[in-house]
């Protein structure tokens, strides 16, 4: 939809909740695992490398997903604990809030992880991450130029999510 | 709640951007023609036109998962048929008809009911082993190795080679599980 220089992203942004510049951080993993970006807004603490950083981050979620598909009581099958899933296999949480921080989560079924970690007391963040994916299909899968794997470097894709997750609540 | 997954491609086919059919379908051909200038071997053609096709259809899942809002499909069935009434129209503005299923439920195939990429088109005698259209098997491929899915596709009938109908055969080979993808001690 870029050839033709629209800049237009369908469907249109959810409007954003409260004030802005609430986010921490974002991630976005591949089916493989491989951390495709990660950006910064608001984050004082660093303890890890980003590399070690990135690994506990995935290594969470994988667990958390396989914990949250063993507890849920509406599914009769259900595989063991620690028994690699299909993507989108199960039930799938799409946040959990602790005391300092929210961290929202979406996976599509292609694999694509997309974390944002904000302020506690955000509003449902899941037609943002929507949105949010939305961005990543116009403007890095469709660049001709990003081959599928790598990390994102595309200028455009930073600056439009740069902007859009200021502005989020 | 749960966005209902779309049961046709209609609504999206109607609000995506789209080009002329028949600049698409020329530019097609002359690509294909060039393949067969450069390469020489019709094999190769077909090779590399699988080739191409895998490589947009491991990005176009993305795009058609964000604009479709279909989520998982419980199994082999729905995902063709979902293929066949949204996928082929959302991209191609076409439908297709799923058939012979076997008794596993792993192998079927697609009859499509027009081609938009064949107008105009006919193989002359040098070219009678080209699989014209290989870029669309290699697109459902590719898309579908990108939902955990390891499929082969093929041409069981072509109407540039004289049969009555475009017929797109999926053969499901494997399911592959998400794996932890790092060794504990790394």
């Amino acid at each position: 939809m870029q050839f033709f220089g629209g800049s237009e992203i369908s469907p249109s942004p959810p409007p954003p909740t409260v004030s802005g510049n609430n986010a921490h951080m974002m991630y976005v993993f591949n089916r493989n695992g491989v951390c495709l970006l990660y950006r910064e807004w608001n984050r004082p603490l660093k303890t890890l490398n980003p590399q070690q950083d990135h690994k506990l981050m995935f290594g969470l979620l994988f667990s958390l997903k396989s914990l949250t598909a063993k507890m849920d009581p509406t599914s009769a099958e259900k595989g063991n604990l620690g028994v690699p899933q299909l993507p989108g296999q199960g039930c799938s949480f799409h946040s959990f809030r602790t005391n300092t921080y929210k961290l929202s989560f979406m996976e599509s079924p292609s694999g694509i992880k997309i974390i944002l970690v904000t302020h506690p007391r955000t509003g449902d963040l899941r037609e943002s991450l929507k949105y949010i994916y939305n961005l990543y299909v116009e403007y890095v899968v469709k660049n001709p130029l990003y081959s599928p794997g790598a990390s994102i470097k595309c200028e455009l894709f930073n600056s439009t999510l740069d902007q859009y997750v200021r502005g989020l609540g | 709640m749960a966005p209902v997954a779309p049961r046709s491609g209609d609504a999206i086919f109607a609000n995506v951007e789209r080009v002329n059919a028949e600049l698409f379908t020329l530019t097609y051909g002359a690509i294909v023609r060039q393949l067969l200038t450069d390469l020489e071997e019709v094999d190769e053609v077909n090779k590399q036109l699988d080739q191409m096709g895998y490589n947009i259809g491991i990005r176009l899942i993305d795009e058609f998962l964000a604009k479709s809002n279909v989520s998982r499909c419980v199994d082999f069935k729905e995902t063709a048929e979902v293929i066949a009434k949204v996928g082929l129209k959302m991209f191609l503005g076409i439908t297709a008809t799923v058939t012979n299923w076997d008794v596993e439920g792993t192998t079927c195939s697609l009859i499509l009911e027009d081609n938009p990429l064949v107008d105009f088109v006919e193989l002359p005698d040098t070219c009678q082993g080209l699989y014209y259209c290989n870029i669309l098997s290699g697109v459902v491929r590719g898309a579908l190795e990108m939902v955990s899915m390891k499929t082969e596709v093929t041409w069981l009938r072509d109407m540039l080679r004289g049969d009555d109908a475009f017929e797109l055969q999926l053969k499901l080979l494997k399911q592959v599980p998400e794996e932890y993808p790092y060794k504990d001690d790394e």
